[in-house]
């Protein structure tokens, strides 16, 4: 069947801002998803409240919407655009939500809109518990085995008679599982079900058969309109079921599966795909009894996920862009395998190495936070290693996730007793893989740690090689064997000579450069021409052969990407770095790119010239810059993960394109950076580097607090506080002191003005500011988390022009070639700088797209050699637009518990949304509902408050007191409030031991919003954590800046809905 | 794991290529064809396939032996692989029914293991090249030149008697419909437990069986198996199956089976550049306009416009190379498939042409 021609203009919904759970994955898909129907000749309009990604890139589509996803919004586009069609399975989980809804309000039908993708009726069946159990039960596929029950007797017999021990207690309606548990036996159940029946609110549980500890195996399916069903991939978890697969080390393909298990779930697999009627991707997780052949469907999805994006950069098999094609009518063995040019889409990848996932944490910032693992995902990103054995990809994969390990000895766990390691590895945490391996070290055997973690012998088998290949390292001469075998598992040359002690230069040992292999999807059966590899130590090096192959005689550069998504790192440099792969290669350039994510466009292999999938470590790079012997390499788009290497290259004589690695270290070596502004006349708010708690104590107290401490080098506040009192200097500098101290500390005067940031690109004479953006927030939240609006709006014209002047300094004399990103503080009307980075940012997609100028290819052609001039920019402050442009940041709160929601230095949110509108108020109130916010006409307004905000939150209260809202509030701020004629409700804190307190309140369901500033301090257990924890469960808006909580109210006061304000076909500005 | 007690083991190809390995399962030295298969799963089918008697099997999946073997996936009574070849080999296997390691099976049936060589790199030759032989030997003093001297002069022949049954053997259904004789080529077990499951008495027949004495049993239907080897070399299969054909029995034939059916009819078959292993191969068939994911062994193909338009036609090609996969006789009720819907290892989405073969065996019971 081909292209249905019925079809014309297709609207496709994007997932939004990256929370943990819908992250960079979506941006590949959807980005896939656009090519492909673009590739059809079909228009396509876009919405995505997400301005870092590439798919809201002005070619991607015919007409582009960053405006809130919300049912309003896309109805008014779908009114404006009037597309033929809505693409429902490649925007996660909200694209999917958001077309079930208009399906099902029948608003698609009424503007002759169809569904592709998945039909209502299979989201339905999907997603819906029940209709999902009958679903599976009519084609005989077996269901995790609950009940819902809501009287102890029926929870006891139905364990008791029907499904046995161990149970799941599921209370309804309490967060965060509260009240639920394991039942081993009738006693226990009988406790925990009377808990749990007390604690529901409706009185009601689910009591499921317990599960954990079975495998867990997943598949992705693909069907098409003619009933053609194929897996892509099987994929098996390093962690048994109990935790989330995207927190789980997961494997591809499945390994402990025998051809009966494997075809049971693969024809399963392919059943409920059939049942579902899906037309395009479906993911299928099961679990697996280890000692039987009884199994489970635990869930299914039938849209593109964060595992469809694995499982195509496991097996090179572009799940989304088939999955597309198929939604628009072509059918699997029309497809042609782009891979081979000689294949169909309609066949199954084989492998011939294996993939290894590692999730990456955000519990390096939160390091109050829990790093417990269970039902709830809470990683925001993840790497991917390729290998021919598990534990060579293990080996690369430690490495890739940033934990600053490059084996899998945990040097904290090295500390404890043999007793300690054991007694941890009870522990389901993120740590539990480094666990078993300092285990494993200890000799505690493979059978007692599978009895504890359940996790698969196998698995610690694997980790055992590792542990007696190092053993063998360590014992004697270094030899050359054993450096070829330590090779062969990809350990670093460095952590060779670490192991074994030993210098591998001095021991004669000749040293190895990988090799690489090709991805190809077929095992080499044929002949393929993707240009996708990664590293390996044998003979033959396939990525040679290709490069002579295909040689061009054009020049070639390498563009190393940004690793994993993390807080403060995310999908804006992905943006960045494909950006500059792009302009590179319309400049005619061979362009090669090295990176680990498997989420990201950069790592699709059609977006360079050549895709290495590989750790990013000086090593591993020496290998690549060895086989591929570029001309030039680019760090200044790659985060920090890239700039990390200059360093590195520089030494080896890589040619770094851009700005030198001399100007990256002026920037980041405190004493560097202060001799330059020195020269500049720049100033910038006093400071000291010191080592030591002592050497901290002594600056601050000469500095005066408050005082700002970080560590140099860091990205996204990492570690940044605001200390107010010697005791928080005295607590910071021992946690940071834990670590390996490599960098100083700085430690600042912290100035709290008006927060600005530049980014600008310079080419040596002449530099380009497209906007100056000024933070809603003011100095003290980091840059992440403001609401940041371009163009400014509070600054005068005499501080816009020192901005302009200052930043004009430092790029000169800074040399920066490229991009330049310059955070200042505005106080008491004077300027000073805070912090330069010689690099992208995470704003540059959104100025980029709103002020039209393409900062990151114009950085591009400066690099290469072009000036501004010739790309037709004068120097200086680029006009302002017609729009003004609002990012609000976005908070994966709710996954993280025990998180204190505080917004300081350090950067929390994990993604952002824009808002676009010819007024800033306008674009505030887009912004922030696209946030997330709800707008209320009236309700309650909880404020508790620090004694530095009291006099500042009079106003704010008493506006909101006139919007009609009742004002609550704790005992300080009561008292304020009060002795200003404002109404207030007193409310206890909850340490105050009355009612009502704080949380009842917050219970009663009365309370919209809510204030709530305090002292630093991240310790969970204060009450103020605990009050804004309680706001986060009950999905209230907790504002923790004055400023927020200004922005918020103005928009209150607006009184617009968002079926009043204008809707922005960006590509039209 | 062994990181220092391990015994070098070289692979001689024909081309003259020597790579050096180690030596696991039985020691000594073989020579055979090498062929590869790209299944990730089912190694143990693998090596219980009679088809690949007189081949060297190379997975190209590196990590074999994952789940060790059990006494249950055999697809044979033993193992006739001359030789195996993986990447890397699991001392430690994880899975419920695991019985054995990969290392100790290959010992109990004497098959020459070499692993630790790069399994891409050999099959990326094998791929260029088309299959080539090869000897595995783990003695280290060898004489290449003898060695390669006897690696060209090897060739599979005369495989079928080796794995084929000497004499009938009988096999009851639990709730018998019909009787089928299935013709022992080198029979994939499965063959005979999917009939069974569908009602069907099964006795096995030597692959010499006379047409009398197939007439003389009076089947239901007829099952020509799977084999190995080159199919032109069985003149007496061929000869009683072409004189079975106006006895109108339903026959229903695979792999081997279906490409004897063929010569018999007339048609002719060609030995392919490397053939198709594995468990991911696409087939689309022709009457239903569907493409389906098959498992598959074969190095030999029927020849698509050799089938004497007489006899039948093509009903199944291969949607990668667009080679035959399947003929619909319309001179007698028969069809026949080169893939393996048996499966065992590899998917079971083609095990509806087993249900087929039922109704065609009712619907000529039916007309009788």
């Amino acid at each position: 069947m081909p292209l249905r021609s019925d079809i014309k203009k297709v609207l496709v919904i994007g997932s939004g801002p990256i929370v943990i759970g819908q992250a960079a994955e979506f941006d590949y898909a959807g980005a896939q998803a656009c090519r492909a129907l673009k590739q059809e000749g079909l228009e396509v309009v876009l919405i995505n409240s997400n301005p870092a990604t590439i798919m809201t890139d002005k070619h991607m589509a015919d007409h582009i919407y960053i405006e809130p996803l919300t049912l309003e919004c896309v109805k008014r586009i779908i009114k404006i655009e009037k597309p033929d069609s809505v693409l429902s399975t490649l925007g996660g989980q909200t694209g999917l939500t958001l077309s079930m809804q208009l399906a099902e309000e029948g608003f698609l039908e009424e503007n002759g809109v169809k569904l592709l993708g998945a039909v209502p009726e299979t989201i339905h069946k999907a997603e819906d518990r029940q209709a999902f159990k009958d679903t599976m039960e009519a084609i005989g596929e077996p269901v995790i085995p609950s009940k819902v029950v809501e009287t102890l007797e029926d929870a006891l017999d139905f364990a008791d008679n029907e499904i046995g021990y161990p149970v799941i207690v599921r209370p309804a309606f309490t967060l965060g599982g509260t009240g639920g548990g394991i039942a081993n036996d009738h006693d226990e159940l009988h406790e925990i079900a009377t808990n749990g029946l007390r604690l529901s609110p409706i009185h009601q549980i689910l009591v499921e058969k317990c599960i954990s500890g079975w495998k867990e195996i997943e598949f992705e399916v693909i069907r098409d309109a003619k009933g053609n069903v194929i897996t892509v991939c099987s994929m098996e978890n390093f962690d048994p079921v109990g935790v989330h697969t995207g927190d789980s080390i997961v494997i591809a393909p499945a390994v402990t599966l025998a051809d009966k298990e494997y075809q049971m779930l693969r024809t399963a697999a392919l059943n409920i795909i059939q049942a579902l009627k899906v037309e395009g991707g479906c993911n299928c997780q099961f679990a697996l009894k280890p000692d039987s052949f009884e199994y489970a469907v635990i869930e299914v999805n039938p849209r593109v996920s964060r595992s469809s994006a694995l499982a195509s950069k496991a097996t090179g098999y572009p799940i989304a862009k088939v999955a597309t094609r198929i939604a628009i009518g072509y059918t699997l063995d029309e497809i042609v395998n782009q891979v081979t040019g000689k294949t169909y889409a309609c066949f199954e990848p084989a492998l011939d190495y294996v993939v290894v996932k590692f999730p990456k944490w955000p519990f390096d910032k939160f390091v109050y936070a829990k790093k417990t693992l269970g039902t709830q995902m809470k990683a925001t990103g993840e790497i991917m290693a390729i290998g021919t054995t598990f534990e060579a990809a293990m080996m690369k994969a430690v490495r890739s996730i940033e934990l600053g390990l490059d084996t899998m000895t945990k040097p904290d766990f090295e500390k404890l007793t043999n007793e300690e390691v054991e007694k941890k590895l009870y522990d389901i945490d993120t740590d539990r893989s480094f666990c078993v391996f300092e285990a494993l070290k200890r000799g505690i055997s493979v059978d007692r740690i599978h009895d504890i973690t359940k996790i698969d012998k196998w698995f610690i088998c694997k980790l055992k090689n590792l542990t007696e290949l190092e053993k063998w390292l360590a014992d004697g001469t270094l030899t050359q064997d054993k450096y070829d075998t330590a090779k062969k598992y990809c350990y670093l040359d460095k952590s060779i000579e670490r192991i074994s002690g030993q210098s591998i230069d001095a021991c004669g040992i000749k040293r190895r450069k990988a090799v690489y292999k090709m991805v190809d999807t077929c095992a080499a059966e044929f002949s393929a021409e993707t240009p996708y590899f990664y590293s390996t130590y044998d003979e033959e090096n396939e990525a040679e052969e290709f490069i002579e192959e295909h040689s061009t005689g054009r020049k070639k550069v390498i563009v190393f990407g940004s690793g994993p998504i993390r807080i403060g790192q995310g999908i804006e440099f992905d943006y960045c770095s494909v950006h500059c792969v792009w302009a590179l290669k319309e400049m005619g350039y061979e362009t090669v790119i090295c990176n680990n994510n498997p989420e990201t466009v950069s790592t699709d292999f059609d977006t360079g010239d050549r895709l290495y999938f590989d750790p990013l470590t000086p090593e591993d790079v020496d290998s690549l810059i060895a086989t591929e012997k570029p001309d030039g390499v680019v760090v200044q788009f790659g985060g920090q993960t890239a700039i990390k290497l200059t360093k590195h290259l520089k030494e080896i004589g890589a040619n770094i394109l851009g700005t030198s690695a001399e100007s990256i270290d002026a920037a980041e070596d405190r004493e560097l950076f202060d001799e330059l502004l020195e020269k500049c006349g720049i100033p910038r708010p006093k400071g000291h580097t010191v080592f030591t708690t002592e050497e901290a104590l002594k600056a601050a107290n000469e500095l005066g607090y408050p005082v700002l401490l970080r560590p140099s080098y860091v990205l996204g506040g990492q570690n940044m506080i605001i200390a107010h009192c010697d005791s928080d200097v005295t607590e910071y500098m021992e946690i940071i002191t834990s670590h390996k101290l490599e960098n100083p500390v700085l430690i600042d005067k912290y100035l709290m003005g008006t927060e600005v940031e530049v980014d600008a690109i310079c080419d040596g004479t002449d530099f380009l500011i497209p906007g100056i953006m000024e933070h809603i927030e003011r100095a003290g939240v980091h840059s992440g988390d403001s609401i940041s609006v371009y163009p400014a709006q509070t600054l005068t014209d005499r501080v816009k022009r020192v901005i302009t002047a200052y930043t004009e300094r430092l790029a000169k004399s800074l040399n920066v070639i490229g991009l330049v990103n310059i955070q200042y503080v505005v106080y008491n009307n004077e300027v000073y700088v805070i912090e330069v980075n010689p690099r992208s940012s995470r704003t540059v997609p959104y100025i980029s797209k709103v002020t039209g100028v393409q900062m990151v290819d114009i950085a591009t052609k400066i690099m290469m050699g072009h000036t501004l001039k010739e790309q037709g920019f004068s120097s200086g402050l680029y006009p302002v637009g017609d729009y003004v442009a609002v990012k609000v940041p976005v908070f994966s709160f709710e996954k993280l518990h025990d998180v204190d929601t505080q917004l300081g230095p350090e950067m929390k949110s994990t993604g952002e949304c824009l808002g676009i509108a010819h007024s800033f108020e306008t674009a505030l109130f887009k912004g922030l509902i696209a946030a997330g916010f709800r707008m209320y006409d009236k309700g309650g307004v909880l404020f508790s408050v620090r004694n530095e905000d009291k006099p500042e939150i009079i106003e704010i209260a008493s506006r909101f007191e006139q919007l009609g809202f009742d004002i609550y509030a704790t005992s300080g701020t009561a008292s304020t409030l009060i002795r200003n004629m404002i109404a207030t409700n007193f409310t206890y804190r909850v340490s105050e031991h009355h009612e009502p307190n704080i949380i009842s309140l917050l219970e009663s369901g009365d309370i919209n919003y809510v204030i709530s500033t305090s002292e630093t301090g991240r310790s969970p257990a204060r009450d103020s954590v605990k009050m804004r924890r309680k706001a986060v469960e009950r999905s209230i808006a907790c504002l923790t800046s004055v400023d927020t909580a200004e922005a918020l109210v103005k928009c209150i006061e607006m009184k617009k809905n968002i079926e009043d304000v204008e809707m922005v076909d960006i590509t039209k500005i | 794991m062994q990181f220092t007690d391990h015994k070098k083991a070289f692979l001689i190809l024909a081309d003259g290529t020597v790579l050096e390995g180690r030596s696991f399962g039985a020691e000594g030295t073989v020579i055979g064809e090498i062929v590869f298969t790209t299944a990730m799963v089912g190694y143990q089918e693998t090596l219980t396939d009679p088809s690949y008697c007189g081949q060297i099997v190379t997975q190209t999946f590196p990590l074999i032996g994952n789940y060790g073997t059990n006494d249950e996936d055999y697809e044979s009574s033993g193992s006739v692989v001359s030789g195996y070849i993986v990447r890397e080999y699991c001392e430690e296997p994880s899975n419920f029914r695991c019985a054995h390691t990969i290392d100790e099976f290959l010992k109990k049936y004497g098959i020459i293991g070499l692993y630790d060589i790069d399994t891409r790199r050999l099959t990326r030759k094998i791929r260029e090249s088309g299959v080539m032989n090869g000897m595995i030997t783990n003695e280290p003093g060898f004489d290449k030149e003898k060695a390669l001297e006897a690696v060209r002069a090897y060739s599979v022949g005369s495989v079928v008697p080796k794995v084929s049954v000497k004499a009938p053997e009988e096999y009851k259904a639990e709730a018998p419909k019909y009787k089928v004789a299935l013709i022992d080529y080198g029979y994939k077990h499965n063959i005979r437990r999917e009939l069974l499951k569908r009602g069907c008495d099964v006795t096995v027949f030597p692959y010499d069986v006379s047409p009398e004495q197939i007439k003389a049993f009076a089947p239901d239907g007829i099952m020509l198996s799977n084999g190995p080897g080159d199919p032109a070399e069985n003149k007496t299969s061929i000869a009683t199956l072409k004189a079975l054909i106006p006895e109108r029995i339903p026959t229903f034939g695979i792999c081997l089976g279906h490409q004897l059916l063929a010569l018999a009819n007339g048609a002719s078959t060609v030995k392919m550049k490397y053939g198709h292993r594995g468990g991911n191969q696409p087939v689309t068939d022709l009457e239903l306009g569907r493409t389906f994911i098959t498992s598959q062994n074969h190095g030999y193909a029927v020849v698509a416009d050799s089938i004497p338009e007489s006899a039948g036609r093509l009903s199944h090609i291969n949607a990668n190379d667009k080679t035959c996969e399947g003929v619909r006789y319309t001179n007698a009720p028969a069809f026949t498939v080169q893939f393996h819907p048996e499966a065992c290892g590899g998917p079971h989405d083609t095990a509806y042409l087993f249900d087929e073969f039922i109704e065609m065996i009712g619907k000529e019971r039916g007309d009788r």
